[in-house]
């Protein structure tokens, strides 16, 4: 089979409209997954030790079971118990839980690694705990934080495709469409492949730069 | 009241599909990752070059557009897979790409003064790699490689996709079948997420293993 220009001209179309939705999919996922995980964040570290603990489970468990199996779980169970979601919603959600629980790991590390002595210096000059969060604590944590955040971000952004298992109309989705309608392969999945490597590409570059720009330089 | 015995069966015959493919594909990404991971850190600028394509190309691109890219594709250049076959081969290929970022960023980790003494000790290079810098840099891998090998578990997930017979694939048979959404997929949960446990706790007493001799000697 030969690769037709044609073809490929024809189809790009579509597949510029899956390309929004998984964009798309993506923004409002890492959007939910910077509140839910700092939701969790915060209850590990300062509910009461039995929620606490609860918590830390709660994450592990989702960060041991494979996405595509949650997101089954929210479209296909969920609508049992009443709650019945349009797929673009599920999707999102699951895409924000599952990674909100990667994002509630950085969020901590980056919380803890704020030394002590920046507590005690703020509880010395008398500064309230909003004071201390907001002036002294999380200037210093965010900062390293972002270059993992932004890690799990193109993570998440390569896992859209399993949206498509869904009945999400992403640009897997899409190519699938095509490639099932029109008996050929060839061109719609590895155009899929060119996107992601391109978008991958570019957030590398931009990876890079955020690295650069906010890691603490660690000299050995 | 349905009998659900003769799904669970079915359920846990994916789960063994689902452990062989996790095996299989582990096998084949610890490879990958040494093979390309030592390759970038090679004398040779083709060896890093083409190290670098391979990491750079599967990290870049998502697992599961490179298992359908296997499946569906590499049959028209003359390569037949089965779903087995090109579920370990995918997720293999994708796992060892990150691995070999692991592998080589341990064995940059370890201090030029251990390099140093390994030219004046006169060890060649093959012999300062295998007896002075892979062997501190492996309990520096592990951890990682724990979470590498979890990942690699939740990936195959994406293989019932092209229709192999896996954990997830059952359960939506057993969906398909029973009208019942919650049992199947909830079991499937927890079994996951046992043989992540599984994985984690395989991982540190392996960890507890090479590291044995090393206290005092890392700072």
């Amino acid at each position: 089979m030969e690769w037709d220009w044609n073809f490929v001209w024809e189809i790009m179309p579509t597949l510029i409209e899956g390309l929004k939705i998984t964009i798309l999919a993506t923004v409002f996922g890492a959007a939910l997954a910077a509140v839910i995980g700092l939701v969790f964040a915060i209850l590990r570290m300062t509910a009461p030790k039995p929620v606490a603990k609860a918590t830390a489970f709660v994450v592990e468990f989702i960060r041991g079971t494979p996405l595509l199996v949650q997101l089954y779980f929210i479209f296909f169970v969920l609508p049992d118990i009443g709650i019945r979601l349009p797929a673009m919603l599920a999707g999102i959600i699951g895409l924000g839980l599952h990674y909100g629980t990667y994002a509630a790991e950085v969020y901590r590390a980056g919380i803890e690694n704020v030394p002590r002595g920046q507590w005690e210096a703020a509880k010395a000059t008398n500064l309230t705990g909003r004071q201390t969060w907001i002036h002294v604590i999380l200037p210093q944590a965010i900062p390293p934080m972002i270059p993992a955040l932004a890690n799990y971000l193109i993570a998440m952004f390569k896992e859209t495709p399993l949206l498509s298992a869904i009945t999400v109309l992403e640009l897997m989705n899409q190519a699938k469409s095509v490639a099932n309608s029109s008996y050929r392969y060839i061109e719609p999945m590895t155009l899929v492949g060119i996107f992601f490597l391109i978008m991958s590409l570019i957030s590398v570059v931009f990876l890079r730069w955020l690295e650069e720009r906010y890691a603490q330089v660690e000299e050995r | 009241m349905t009998d659900w015995s003769g799904y669970i069966g079915l359920i846990l015959e994916g789960a063994l599909v689902t452990l062989e493919l996790t095996v299989l594909g582990s096998l084949l990404a610890l490879v990958m990752a040494f093979v390309a991971g030592l390759g970038r850190v090679s004398r040779f600028l083709a060896v890093r070059a083409l190290a670098t394509a391979y990491i750079e190309f599967f990290r870049g691109t998502s697992i599961f557009v490179q298992l359908f890219w296997v499946y569906f594709v590499l049959p028209f250049a003359g390569v037949t897979l089965s779903p087995l076959q090109a579920g370990v081969l995918a997720l293999g290929l994708n796992v060892g790409a990150y691995g070999a970022e692991v592998v080589r960023g341990a064995v940059k980790a370890i201090g030029r003064e251990q390099r140093e003494a390994c030219i004046a000790l006169n060890l060649s290079r093959y012999q300062s790699m295998r007896h002075v810098i892979l062997p501190q840099a492996l309990p520096l891998m592990l951890p990682t490689f724990c979470n590498n090998a979890i990942e690699l578990l939740k990936g195959t997930a994406v293989v019932s996709l092209i229709s192999l017979t896996d954990m997830t694939f059952q359960a939506q048979v057993v969906r398909a079948q029973t009208g019942s959404t919650l049992v199947p997929f909830a079991t499937i949960l927890v079994l996951y997420f046992l043989m992540a446990l599984a994985i984690s706790n395989g991982m540190r007493w392996l960890e507890r293993r090479v590291t044995r001799g090393l206290d005092g000697v890392r700072t």
